[in-house]
């Protein structure tokens, strides 16, 4: 039975230490900044500046999230284990009432409530910026994209807290947690495209679309730009992408599930690990 | 060696009968029987790799036992009832390892908390460790000595039943390992059983109720240091202060008496004599006193005892 005083005292601290060590307010301004730039010269290769539609600026913001969050949350999570353990830590807090279990879920959550803050207070201000152009529609637009972002974050922080587990020293954790930057965020679309192209479009269709779903930078960009008709003509790949896919609810849950699953992992593996 | 004998197993605070514990091919524990009574300050010494840490953390619940049981004040450390048993526990870690970020206070609010506190005696705990100075300073800015003091605290919080401390003097000074074990006895006048780990034998050879020496994984011997004493039946070391011209004098006299050894020491003379032949030895060196001009008895040290039960 988990205790949720145990947890939300565990994330009150981890989210503390992040703010009293101005982590938030550092990322918070790394997003605000780079948003703003990609949001106001995104069209510059165009020969245009300034601040264009809304799909326009979501679909230039995709990618800085894409490589940005992803990097972000690894980085605030490899340690978050096996750092207390290489540190000496892990024991004294093991030695109080709080399960295994409910450690991991209050770092996580400490954790993710730090990310979830820089996140929306970084693109809140970009919201700011462009809201005297955007109708009811495009706010919700905004939203949706903000609000999948930061399931973006929860998503690999999940991954990392998964890494901090199993890795049994913090050099390894971050190697492991840098490998999976590099997997998810630059070679996982270049095997499927390398599997496509190899197998000349044979092996594609809907399961290329499905296989998109392992990859969860690749459900992000699919919420975000291929469930918005004028994205998916714009990018032509409306013929690739299988119809039973551009679903927003089905896209959440398997964001969703990808903070559950590794999560889930992590709390296990943590478990057995007495 | 029956290291439960003087105590009741039912009433013992710390319970272990037949623990064992592997990692891999490695028997890091094996087959440890222990009783500590409530109110007790009991010492656990042995060479590094002895079993000391991974028994203290089996004591802790936060490594399971491969066999055997271990019960601490009452429960089994594998049950889910265990947990609340913790709230009961202090336990300082051989390195304590604080958050920079916070500071004193906000340090042990934060452990009050995971325990569950609801009286957790922040401002007590602080000035018990000689740190209410330093309650709003930030943890990154203490000394290891200062840290390690904070890391007593935390021990503290809430008046634990058992407290478990490990090489808890680290980084102390000697008027702080005063302090330290001054506490320490106050706490056991109040019923709070203590049990620790140092290296330093000659800082608890005083002030240990009972010791137990672990070697290989288990327990070599258990008792207190005057019993463990008797039991290996060290020699008493006496150093005489000796004048040059009076040397071969005083060394003749002395010679002949059984089981005596003689050394020459750059001030005297080092007579090693089993504890049954001290009164015969005093007797013959009160015949010897005008040649004498000092002696001092030197009972055996526990780290003659350590060395002689780990040998």
């Amino acid at each position: 039975m988990l205790d949720p005083a145990q947890i939300l005292t565990v994330a009150g601290k981890e989210f503390h230490d992040r703010l009293r060590n101005r982590w938030v307010l550092a990322v918070a301004l790394v997003f605000t900044v780079f948003a703003l730039v990609i949001a106001y010269f995104g069209a510059a290769q165009q020969g245009a500046v300034g601040f264009r539609s809304i799909h326009l600026t979501i679909a230039s913001l995709v990618s800085l999230v894409i490589y940005l969050i992803p990097l972000i949350a690894l980085l605030l999570g490899f340690d978050a284990i096996v750092g207390e353990r290489e540190r000496g830590s892990l024991d004294l807090l093991l030695s109080m009432p709080i399960t295994r279990t409910e450690l991991l879920l209050g770092k996580y959550a400490g954790l993710a409530a730090a990310l979830t803050v820089s996140t929306v207070a970084g693109f809140g201000v970009v919201g700011l910026v462009l809201l005297p152009s955007l109708d009811a529609g495009a706010t919700l637009r905004f939203a949706g994209f903000v609000f999948t972002s930061v399931l973006l974050g929860c998503s690999f922080l999940s991954i990392a807290l998964m890494l901090s587990v199993f890795a049994t020293d913090r050099t390894r954790a971050s190697g492991l947690a840098i490998a999976c930057w590099f997997f998810f965020v630059l070679v996982f679309d270049l095997l499927l495209l390398g599997g496509l192209v190899a197998t000349s479009g044979r092996w594609g269709g809907d399961v290329f679309g499905w296989l998109l779903l392992a990859n969860p930078t690749d459900v992000f960009r699919v919420l975000n730009i291929f469930t918005i008709d004028e994205m998916r003509s714009l990018h032509g790949l409306a013929s690739v992408f299988p119809e039973a896919l551009a679903r927003p609810w089905l896209l959440v849950a398997v964001m969703i599930s990808w903070v559950v699953v590794p999560l889930a992992v992590a709390a296990r593996r943590f478990r057995n690990l007495a | 060696m029956d290291a439960t004998s003087r105590t009741r197993s039912d009433d013992a605070v710390v319970h272990a009968r037949g623990v064992c514990r592997r990692y891999g091919p490695v028997e890091a524990v094996r087959g440890v029987d222990l009783d500590i009574r409530p109110g007790e300050l009991f010492g656990l010494i042995g060479h590094n790799g002895a079993g000391k840490s991974t028994l203290f953390r089996m004591m802790l619940g936060l490594l399971r036992p491969d066999a055997g049981s271990l019960r601490i004040d009452g429960c089994e450390t594998t049950a889910p009832a265990f947990r609340d048993t913790r709230r009961h526990i202090g336990y300082l870690p051989e390195n304590v390892v604080l958050y920079d970020n916070l500071n004193a206070e906000e340090t042990l609010r934060f452990f009050a908390r995971l325990k569950r506190l609801e009286r957790p005696g922040i401002g007590d705990a602080l000035a018990r460790v000689g740190l209410a100075h330093a309650a709003r300073r930030p943890v990154r800015e203490f000394s290891k000595g200062m840290r390690q003091r904070l890391g007593f605290a935390q021990a503290l919080l809430g008046q634990p039943r058992i407290l478990f401390l490990d090489e808890p003097t680290n980084g102390l000074d000697p008027e702080a390992i005063a302090g330290f074990y001054a506490t320490l006895a106050q706490l056991r006048d109040q019923g709070t059983t203590v049990v620790l780990t140092s290296h330093i034998l000659a800082e608890i050879q005083q002030r240990v109720d009972r010791l137990a020496i672990m070697a290989s994984g288990g327990i070599r011997v258990c008792g207190s240091v005057q019993a463990l004493r008797e039991q290996l039946d060290l020699p008493l070391v006496f150093h005489l202060r000796v004048a040059a011209q009076d040397r071969a004098a005083v060394t003749e006299g002395l010679t002949g008496l059984a089981g005596v050894q003689l050394e020459d020491t750059p001030a005297g003379l080092r007579a090693r004599c089993p504890r049954a032949g001290k009164m015969q030895l005093l007797a013959r060196v009160g015949s010897l006193s005008a040649r004498i001009q000092d002696l001092t008895l030197h009972e055996p040290s526990l780290e003659d005892v350590f060395f002689g039960f780990s040998d």
